[in-house]
């Protein structure tokens, strides 16, 4: 710990200040002490050679499952997973087993992922017991403990009196709610996006209205409860106009997007790929083309990687029977890269959505390369080309969409609180 | 994402090595299926019902959701060619013992099956099991839940075939619960590859899937238009627990919407053809004076059937596997553009 760390010839990348120069970073007491010259009286236990590499904030990741509590010692795992992926923060949803709506829980996980010594963890809270929707969880103590915001991690609860309460219960301690924009309702029993995809394959379809209409009711219980809100994954063009409408109405509001829909569409579950089946569900081209819209223009704050790792055999099982999600820890910051070059855009405004952007909705002071800031870093090669692998996946979930693809860009050192924890071969 | 490449119906050859969809197939292959089912329609009316194609071939019939009649047409088909069948009714043994399809799958293989029969509650289930399959293993889908019923709509060709002659010139309507439907699916898919370019939909908007449009059909809500000049009307069957609910309000009104009866048969062709999947519903999709009236060929279709499938076993049990099938390029004859193609600058991009 608290080692003097010398960071020198790399590509410095701040996405907070816009900027993007060769220099040298120095670290000491698990903060950033310096950007250029050494601070004075400076000795570097140890100097990094950070030449072809780009130094940036470790990435915030705003949703990646540990499946703990749930399944025991896994959250060792995908800490290490987070590390391999450059990520050095990852907020935790409460879709456990238990739900995390209770202060003991959060404490135990809390303790494990010390112990981890990964990324750092920030608990979301169960907004209700149980994730049931409809007895309000103990929501202070919760924050008290280490939640950082409270959620329902699949739909809306189904009685919209208790969100409203839920609303105003968290306004009262100033506590934000994020919320997954579902009407389950209309979701039924659809397992994908309604298109010609889902016609074609027989496979039950999930309305774009299941997302407008829960978006409809959130903006208008915020617009009475007054609650800063975070909407988590949106999947459909019509979403995505529905936030930019409530932010320039003035809502408290922000909102991220999953990589996956950044990058994939309903036409590659081709015939089946089972790890194609997410939740949110993949809608059409003109869907991605407004997500990526989005967060051109900022609508969508942020991308996570939600991540969700499946075990093998609740994969390999009939579409409509398979487990929802996929394995994003690692791809996450390969496949920003990608959408850069794709869209042309900059790599200090890119690595904004995975940086400074989820560190500001999460009111941490990470997610920058300030000095005095927490030293939580990535050094990445950008040209790195690597194929994704099953096997070489550092996490349990070994179900990715990106299987066999090739991708370019992977962390060489990842340090949390100036802590090297992550150190991979180059 | 390499799976999104695979022809996993076809040979390096482009013989048919599974049978999973009509959609895909190109339209030779199609011929040669119902040219080689012409070849097999005698065997059923001479005394000796049986050929020796498939002697020593075990054909193991796995249906993981309840059906006689197809279960049935499958058997027989099999016994004509002379091939060692073997039902299993697994909805009602190993799943309920908790054993995962594909362990289910192995323990058959290892009992040197040669082909399976599926049929499943799942749309893509036999997909699934195609890929898992060493080389030399079959699967034809007898139906996996709303997405095909390949052999259904095989039959349902050579049975437009043989009463219409040339595909292109037909006008043909699909009527009934096309949302729910993988005969419907399957139908639109072979006729669409036929060469039919007039092809209607007909339904209330509550049994029609989106997108219907993009695979080049027209969406007709009212019966007559929907069958107006048709040469052939496929009447599909209303599952009784749709028949009432948020699709439908009860049987009587859909009944006096989309039942067809000699009233609105009126609207279609003067030798119109009339088909049904069966088991109907008379009085609910079809009044009976139609379903057994001149314009029927119903039963006509349950025999041509086993000869279809008689085809179909045969022609997949004589495909080799040479080679990686992944090699190949995409499914032709596909109505939508294909989904590498389609799936963005992205796919391409990170390739």
């Amino acid at each position: 710990m608290n080692t003097a760390l010398a960071i020198e010839g790399g590509r410095l990348i701040d996405p907070a200040s816009g900027y993007d120069a060769a220099t040298n970073i120095y670290i000491a007491d698990g903060r950033i002490a310096a950007i250029g010259a050494p601070p004075p009286g400076f000795s570097a236990q140890r100097t990094i050679d950070a030449r072809g590499l780009v130094v940036a904030p470790g990435l915030v990741d705003l949703c990646a499952r540990m499946r703990e509590p749930g399944t025991e010692g896994a959250l060792r795992g995908e800490m290490r997973a987070a590390l391999a992926g450059g990520v050095t923060g990852v907020v935790c949803p409460p879709d456990t087993e238990p739900a995390l709506d209770e202060p003991g829980l959060v404490r135990m996980l809390r303790q494990r992922s010390r112990e981890a010594a990964g990324a750092r963890l920030y608990p979301l809270g169960a907004m209700t017991a149980a994730l049931a929707g409809e007895t309000l969880a103990e929501m202070h103590t919760l924050a008290q403990v280490g939640c950082v915001a409270f959620c329902q991690t699949t739909a809306l609860p189904a009685n919209h009196g208790t969100l409203l309460q839920a609303l105003r219960y968290a306004k009262t301690f100033g506590l934000p709610i994020w919320l997954r924009p579902v009407d389950a309702s209309l979701v039924g029993d659809g397992i994908a996006g309604d298109g010609a995809l889902a016609s074609r394959l027989g496979l039950p379809g999930i309305t774009v209205a299941a997302e407008t209409v829960a978006l409809h009711t959130i903006f208008e219980l915020q617009r009475t409860a007054g609650t800063r809100i975070h909407i988590c994954r949106l999947s459909s063009a019509e979403g995505v106009a529905l936030v930019r409408a409530a932010k320039r109405e003035g809502l408290p509001l922000t909102a991220d997007v999953s990589i996956h829909h950044v990058h994939l569409i309903d036409q590659n579950i081709g015939y089946y790929d089972t790890n194609c089946r997410l939740d949110p569900p993949l809608r059409t081209e003109r869907d991605r083309a407004a997500i990526r819209s989005g967060l051109a223009d900022g609508t969508i704050d942020a991308v996570c990687s939600d991540h969700a790792p499946v075990a093998l055999e609740d994969k390999l099982l009939p579409f409509g029977e398979a487990r929802a999600g996929a394995s994003g820890l690692e791809t996450l910051l390969p496949l920003i890269l990608d959408w850069a070059r794709a869209e042309a855009i900059p790599l200090v405004q890119a690595l904004a959505v995975v940086t400074s952007a989820p560190a500001r909705i999460l009111g941490e002071d990470t997610g920058t390369l300030q000095v005095g800031r927490k030293a939580d870093l990535v050094l990445f090669d950008p040209a790195a080309s690597w194929t994704v692998q099953s096997e070489s996946l550092v996490s349990s979930g070994k179900n990715s969409p990106f299987i066999g693809q090739r991708l370019s860009g992977r962390a060489r050192c990842t340090m949390v609180g100036g802590e090297v924890r992550f150190e991979g071969a180059g | 994402m390499q799976v999104l490449t695979e022809s996993l119906q076809l040979n390096r050859d482009g013989a048919l090595h599974h049978l999973l969809s009509t959609e895909g197939l190109p339209r030779p292959l199609i011929e040669r299926i119902l040219t080689t089912a012409d070849g097999f329609i005698a065997v059923g009316t001479r005394e000796v019902k049986s050929v020796p194609l498939l002697r020593g071939r075990s054909v193991f019939n796995l249906f993981f959701e309840n059906s006689t009649r197809t279960r049935t047409t499958f058997e027989i088909a099999s016994k004509r060619l002379s091939a060692d069948v073997y039902n299993l009714n697994i909805a009602a043994s190993s799943t309920a013992k908790g054993e995962s399809l594909l362990d289910t799958i192995d323990n058959l293989t290892a009992m040197q099956a040669d082909i399976f029969v599926v049929r499943h509650s799942q749309g893509g289930a036999p997909y699934l099991i195609a890929r898992h399959l060493a080389p030399h293993v079959h699967v034809v889908n007898a139906g996996d839940g709303r997405h095909a019923h390949p052999t259904q709509a095989l039959l349902d060709l050579y049975t437009i075939r043989h009463y219409k002659g040339a595909f292109p010139s037909l006008s043909v309507a699909v009527v009934g619960d096309i949302l729910n439907s993988r005969v419907a699916r399957s139908d639109i898919h072979a006729l669409l590859a036929m060469g039919v370019t007039d092809l209607r939909a007909v339904g209330p908007l509550t049994l029609l899937p989106t997108g219907l449009e993009q695979m080049g059909v027209r969406v007709c809500t009212r019966l007559e238009e929907g069958i107006r000049n048709a040469d052939v009307i496929i009447m599909l069957r209303l599952q009784s627990e749709r028949m009432r609910g948020a699709l439908l309000p009860s049987a009587q009104e859909y009944f006096r919407n989309y039942g067809l009866t000699p009233q609105a048969l009126r609207h279609a062709k003067p030798d119109c053809i009339v088909m049904h999947p069966g088991p109907m519903n008379r009085g609910v999709e079809i009044d009976s004076t139609v379903a057994d009236g001149p314009h029927s060929v119903i039963l006509p279709q349950v025999s041509f059937g086993i000869a279809v499938r008689m085809a179909v076993l045969s022609m997949v049990a004589s495909s080799q596997r040479s080679g990686s099938h992944r090699a190949e390029a995409a499914a032709p004859g596909s109505t939508v553009p294909h989904a590498r193609a389609n799936a963005g600058e992205s796919t391409a991009r990170l390739g």
